[in-house]
């Protein structure tokens, strides 16, 4: 395979796979219980899954590791477990697809407030994950992706984290935004100015968004950081914000829906799109032609 | 009165020092703690919920807030107990059974805290026998449940329902939100009351307590 950021730097446009978390739980995971843990049960729905994004199109599948940090694990009794989990989610999907698609290793939040709003040190948080970062490298990762932050301290330490681990290995880095009267910010007061400067400063190769409240809020945030990096941009959007009928979890937006918003992504040089929560391999699929015939256009 | 507006304002401001030591100060004044506890401490966090609603600060303001708050709660607690002056209420408050998210829950807890409640924070994944024993053991009036996965939220159901079993339904009142938990999901499993945010779960709980 050729390496991700050639591919980038050349203007291509790839891409990413969509849920695994919310795709999980329709089937094979337990109400409330930790996601990673299929890892160690399961690596063959892992696989199943993998295979399912990569026939709808997705060129970058991201592991089951989105909580296997070491402090994130812990809170599940897990900790012990790291490196097994990140391991296994990474020989997963590599049996499964091979070179046919990169494999990028998830890192979401400690769960935890860094010091001085919570109580964890950032330096345990920078090791752990170093940790997981290592894990996920020595497993042969393609990529990192550093997702659905809300906190920059954290998200610059995860980067950070990665760089010194393998300084060459890309990384991907996302935050979440809300749509305020004063524009998207975080939970935690970041605006997307903030995060794109400090992102880029922690070494990230890839900068963008994911999660979130829908695709259509994702293209004014792909707009906002267009307008201050020529950095590639990655943009996964949940379909929409869920809704509960009869206790069960529903996303309105359809792949249809979802793919008539690509061409604005690719207007504004977006290089990786995929989905986060509630997208599944149809949406992926409708992604995929809309990325094929925006490009051909 | 300028001292209490001061502590107001540092609260709203999140320094911690500079409230604990002008509470100290009002104290020493001689200044009713109920006093300095209405028109210091709780103005300030009322300031800090609006704005925070408003979308004018963050999370991060609002932790600086509260912990500004406690310094000064700190010193008035012994007070308030010597003078008999009542909390609002106490509320029992946890998320639910599986779910480990938390933020949600603390924000409320900060901004009942503000509004002069007592709080017993029962923390992470609380089952619906530890909600209600609680609440029995400590004669708390209202229970609030926070639940951020949908996965969780059939739990909350559960609470309701061993209210009604242990005849406590009226007495012991729900409150339930969280990411996932819409104002019709509150109704369809018979709780007492939805917080769309931390601001207006505040607003609930006081119609709650009203009620009883």
């Amino acid at each position: 395979m050729k390496p991700l950021l050639e591919r980038l730097a050349a203007g291509e446009t790839l891409v990413s796979d969509g849920a695994t978390g919310t795709m999980l739980l329709q089937a094979d995971l337990e109400a409330g219980a930790c996601p990673e843990s299929i890892c160690l049960d399961r690596p063959a729905v892992l696989a199943n899954l993998a295979l399912r994004y990569l026939d709808a199109g997705a060129e970058i599948l991201h592991t089951n590791t989105f909580g296997a940090s070491p402090i994130k694990l812990s809170m599940h009794g897990l900790a012990h477990q790291a490196e097994r989990i990140n391991a296994t989610a990474v020989a997963a999907l590599r049996q499964a697809v091979g070179d046919r698609a990169y494999i990028s290793g998830s890192c979401g939040p400690c769960g935890k407030l860094l010091k001085p709003y919570g109580d964890v040190e950032p330096d345990d948080v920078y090791e752990s994950f170093c940790k997981q970062a290592k894990y996920l490298i020595d497993s042969g990762v393609d990529a990192i992706c550093v997702e659905t932050m809300t906190d920059l301290m954290e998200a610059k330490l995860a980067v950070r984290a990665v760089k010194e681990t393998a300084p060459r290995l890309p990384v991907m880095a996302t935050m979440t935004f809300d749509p305020t009267p004063r524009g998207f910010f975080t939970i935690m007061g970041v605006d997307v100015p903030t995060a794109a400067a400090g992102l880029r400063d922690a070494g990230a190769d890839v900068l963008g968004s994911n999660c979130g409240n829908g695709i259509g809020n994702m293209v004014k945030i792909a707009s906002a950081f267009r307008g201050q990096t020529d950095l590639p941009l990655i943009i996964q959007s949940n379909a929409g914000l869920p809704r509960t009928e009869a206790g069960k979890l529903i996303y309105d937006e359809t792949p249809e829906f979802m793919a008539a918003r690509v061409r604005q992504l690719l207007d504004l040089r977006v290089s990786i799109i995929g989905g986060c929560c509630g997208t599944t391999p149809e949406h992926i699929r409708a992604i995929r032609n809309a990325v094929d015939a925006g490009v051909a256009a | 009165m300028e001292l209490l507006k001061q502590i107001a304002e540092g609260v709203v401001g999140g320094d911690e020092k500079q409230v604990a030591q002008l509470t100290g100060q009002a104290i020493e004044q001689g200044t009713p703690p109920k006093r300095i506890l209405d028109e210091g401490l709780i103005a300030g966090m009322n300031v800090v919920g609006r704005r925070f609603k408003e979308h004018e600060i963050f999370l991060p303001d609002v932790l600086l807030a509260a912990r500004a708050m406690y310094a000064g709660m700190d010193l008035l607690k012994p007070l308030l107990v010597r003078d008999g002056i009542p909390s609002q209420g106490k509320v029992v408050l946890g998320t639910i059974q599986g779910d480990l998210h938390d933020i949600g829950k603390n924000l409320v807890a900060i901004m009942l805290k503000g509004a002069g409640f007592e709080i017993i924070d029962l923390g992470n994944d609380v089952s619906p026998q530890r909600f209600v024993q609680t609440a029995k053991d400590q004669g708390a009036k209202v229970i609030g449940m926070s639940a951020l996965l949908t996965t969780t939220m059939a739990k909350m159901r559960d609470v309701v329902a061993l209210l009604e079993q242990q005849k406590l339904a009226g007495k012991i009142r729900t409150i339930v939100g969280g990411a996932s938990v819409s104002e019709a999901f509150a109704r369809e499993i018979g709780a007492d009351a939805h917080g769309f945010d931390a601001a207006s779960a505040v607003e609930r709980v006081k119609i709650l307590f009203g009620e009883n």
